[in-house]
């Protein structure tokens, strides 16, 4: 085979490839689903571990799809504002696994916005503090809370470094089957656990983000395309002061 | 004299109402026969042993699938949901925990308190 013929391939696939992609509109963009998606038989183990690279120069000013992807897989958007109660008092307080964040830099003015949540720390600090055992770290890395031991006492909420844990102040008249949710209990980002367990290897912000700045995977894997990306270019980890080896890294802030 | 004999009356009415079972006595909405379990010969184990140990099942299965993962197995909160949860006649699913139904029509005779549907949903999952 020659080597125009080779390149005509190589093109040929990339079309074809992103003809796909664009082929199914982001609003019913299908799981990436391996050839055996089952919903997991065997105990999570430390070989995974999970986690996300997310590219702050990519992530658009103005956009929410992925908090409004994450309100909707994890049934947040169900949560409903109590009554007579203040708008943005709401706003502050409503459940929310994933936030939009905007900085500027006061010097240059230079505004870099991106998604913070849960940064899935390898020593979590809301695990240290939790007086119960329900905050915890799976073996693949997700941490996580374990609802049917927490008190709600949110000494992990004031623990996190990352102010990614919300609480449920007053009980939920609909939930979503794969997301309990009820009075009392502190919650946060599991890297749509659900999915993961069902053999799904996407998350939801992942796959509502039409910017392409999310790439989630295995980090423990050289080849997924986290750990490529984390190879390629430089990233940071938020308050890497705090040695705490988050799962969630970011580049360009 | 006949006030014993209106309580007595009264008190074979309730039994009859028990006999019958709660599940008929407040099904109120839900059409009988519509959940997957009524076509069913049998749980996921027999009767007699679901009924004694249906709540030790789910117990250990929720540690194992919060804190492993495991979402196989063949007990599970969800699968009780799924299997027992009967619909109305425009074809909705009616909570499992409303007045005599699945859950609810045994633990109010028993007064068993819990609170599964406090956080969990208490209607078979969108799929």
């Amino acid at each position: 085979m020659s080597r125009t013929e080779q390149q005509g391939r190589r093109v040929f696939l990339k079309k074809t490839a992103s003809a796909a992609a664009v082929a199914i509109a982001p609003g019913v963009m299908l799981h990436a689903l391996p050839a055996a998606a089952a919903p997991r038989a065997e105990a999570v183990s430390g070989e995974i571990r999970w986690g996300m690279l997310i590219d702050a120069n990519k992530c658009a000013d103005g956009c929410n799809d992925c908090v409004t992807a994450c309100d909707k897989e994890n049934g947040l958007d169900l949560v409903d504002m109590p009554e007579g109660a203040d708008e943005a008092h709401w706003e502050r307080q409503r459940p929310r696994w994933i936030r939009q964040v905007k900085l500027k830099d006061n010097l240059s003015g230079k505004i870099t916005n991106l998604p913070m949540m849960c940064q899935h720390c390898e020593k979590p600090p809301c695990v240290d503090v939790c007086p119960t055992g329900a905050s915890f770290r799976r073996a693949d890395g997700i941490v996580m809370v374990d609802r049917h031991i927490c008190i709600g006492c949110r000494y992990c909420m004031m623990a996190c470094p990352y102010k990614a844990r919300s609480f449920i102040h007053a009980e939920v008249a609909e939930k979503l089957t794969h997301t309990p949710r009820g009075k009392g209990c502190v919650e946060s980002c599991n890297l749509c656990v659900h999915r993961l367990d069902n053999g799904e290897s996407t998350t939801a912000c992942q796959d509502a983000c039409k910017h392409q700045a999310i790439v989630f995977g295995d980090l423990n894997d050289p080849e997924s395309a986290v750990s490529r990306a984390l190879k390629k270019y430089p990233s940071v980890q938020i308050r890497a002061d705090l040695k705490l080896n988050t799962g969630i890294r970011y580049s360009n802030v | 004299m006949i006030r014993i004999r209106s309580i007595m009356l009264f008190l074979a009415g309730a039994m009859l109402g028990l006999a019958i079972g709660p599940g008929n006595a407040f099904a109120g909405e839900a059409v009988e026969g519509t959940a997957k379990a009524d076509k069913l010969e049998q749980c996921v184990e027999p009767t007699p042993v679901m009924r004694r140990n249906h709540f030790e099942f789910i117990k250990h299965q929720r540690d194992l699938t919060v804190h492993q993962g495991i979402r196989s197995s063949k007990h599970s909160l969800a699968g009780c949901i799924d299997c027992h949860a009967r619909k109305d006649a425009s074809g909705k699913a009616v909570p499992v925990n409303a007045q005599g139904q699945f859950c609810a029509g045994c633990h109010e005779y028993v007064a068993a308190s819990l609170d599964c549907f406090s956080c969990h949903s208490a209607v078979p999952g969108e799929k």
